[in-house]
């Protein structure tokens, strides 16, 4: 728990404050007509972070984070025969090694992308305040016409891309074969493959869930 | 005793093992010796089931361990204790985490019982005290010991050693010998080592099995195999001047 999440937190933090930032300085920019409200901002800040910002983007940084720990811990353990090890004292590695590994991610990852989503949101305020973007104005973009179901939708796709994360890094780990750059090159494989996945099932899910 | 009887392995065209078979004696120390690429490694990981065999039969007490469904195998295996030629310690582990492992997976010891257990076997190989160090402290020889004591915890009735002196000076190596040689007999476990250094088939070569070209050539002990006309296992064993030296002499 603390390899897959915990460790993660203060980069999520850091990432979702000045892309949230960002965001929000980058769609006042864009909505310079006097006939747009300001309060747009809060609301296409809002609907950025949750529905793409946090789930996606979020979980292809984890996937480089999380996935590469993941690959090159097996791949290590693999070529210096620890997981024989495991398997001589008759324990199921595999079981025993990428099963605590996904349900971690897979528990976890839901818990950072509500905090992205927080944070982010903070950094869209901060970012509007530089923008001459009032409050008053950005809190009330934030909760107009707000669809709760956006956040049980960011969830199923984080909770989809943590499993993608998990078990794609742990294949590619354990089944890692030769030396040290067998392991580094597992790992940069299993970091592209769970990007290219988490970018098939970003696709598929928000056909599925939101069409 | 492990038998193993007309085993075959390929590996694509690559003939590993041709038609291997052997009995690996009780309460002594079996040595396998031969080039490298002979076929050892594959046999040893053979025995332990990490390499599926083509053909053949592997008999453990005459419990063929192929023919035994996975559970059956996992619980064969906690009688199997295994040393790795790079000591495979859990590097996250301490030494006393990384020995106490085995016993609490598959024992329902008390805390106090299983520390009991694991200083006995620490200082079995001479590292008592040692327990806090974690494997990045160790040296080889530390390793290998440790690694000794992990493979000896659970009591196994069958111990195979994978290159146990690989990366260890002439001193470590006899060392190590002599304790996997000291434990063979005072357990009466079946012991296999797979080695290539000639030190150790002098030392502790009660019974050894010479493999070339993924076939036994030869078989005997270490007193017959300074007298062996056989040239492949000369060319082998007796490289060295120093050897053919010894065996001239």
């Amino acid at each position: 728990m603390e390899k897959v999440g915990l460790n993660s937190v203060t980069l999520v933090i850091i990432l979702s404050f000045f892309v949230g930032a960002v965001v929000s300085i980058q769609t006042s920019i864009n909505m310079s007509n006097p006939l747009l409200p300001s309060y747009l901002v809060g609301l296409a800040s809002r609907d950025s972070l949750i529905l793409e910002f946090s789930p996606t983007m979020i979980s292809l940084i984890l996937a480089g984070k999380v996935g590469s720990s993941i690959a090159s811990e097996l791949g290590s353990m693999r070529v210096t025969e620890q997981i024989d090890a495991l398997e001589i004292m008759g324990i199921n590695s595999a079981s025993f090694l990428i099963l605590p590994k996904v349900i971690a991610t897979v528990f976890f990852f839901p818990f950072l992308i509500i905090i992205s989503m927080g944070v982010g949101m903070v950094g869209a305020w901060v970012g509007g305040l530089s923008a001459n973007i009032t409050t008053a104005d950005f809190m009330f973009g934030l909760k107009y016409e707000f669809i709760p179901f956006y956040i049980t939708y960011a969830i199923i796709k984080t909770i989809f891309f943590a499993f993608i994360i998990s078990t794609v890094s742990a294949y590619f780990g354990y089944h890692t074969k030769g030396g040290a750059i067998s392991v580094g090159k597992a790992s940069t494989a299993a970091v592209v493959a769970s990007s290219i996945l988490i970018l098939l099932f970003n696709y598929i899910l928000t056909d599925i869930i939101l069409s | 005793m492990i038998e193993i009887k007309n085993i075959e392995k390929k590996f694509g065209n690559n003939h590993v093992l041709k038609n291997v078979s052997f009995i690996f004696e009780r309460g002594k120390t079996n040595l396998i010796i031969g080039e490298s690429g002979s076929g050892k490694t594959t046999l040893i990981k053979i025995l332990i089931g990490l390499h599926k065999i083509d053909s053949g039969i592997v008999l453990f007490d005459g419990v063929d361990f192929n023919a035994i469904k996975t559970k059956k195998q996992r619980l064969l295996r906690q009688e199997i204790g295994m040393l790795f030629q790079g000591g495979a310690l859990y590097d996250y582990m301490s030494v006393e985490e990384n020995i106490m492992f085995p016993l609490n997976m598959f024992t329902k010891k008390t805390e106090i019982e299983k520390l009991e257990r694991v200083n006995f076997c620490l200082k079995r190989v001479k590292l008592e005290g040692k327990n806090g160090l974690m494997p990045s402290e160790l040296s080889g020889g530390m390793t290998k010991r440790v690694a000794i004591a992990r493979a000896i915890v659970m009591q196994p009735k069958y111990l195979l050693c994978d290159e146990p002196n690989s990366g260890l000076d002439p001193k470590t190596a006899i060392i190590i010998d002599n304790l996997i040689q000291e434990i063979t007999k005072e357990y009466n476990i079946t012991t296999i080592v797979n080695t290539h250094d000639m030190n150790s088939v002098m030392e502790i070569g009660e019974k050894i099995t010479f493999i070339n070209k993924g076939e036994i050539w030869w078989k005997g002990n270490k007193d017959e195999l300074l007298n062996s006309n056989n040239k492949e296992l000369n060319d082998f064993v007796f490289a060295s001047e120093l050897f053919k030296r010894l065996k001239k002499g």
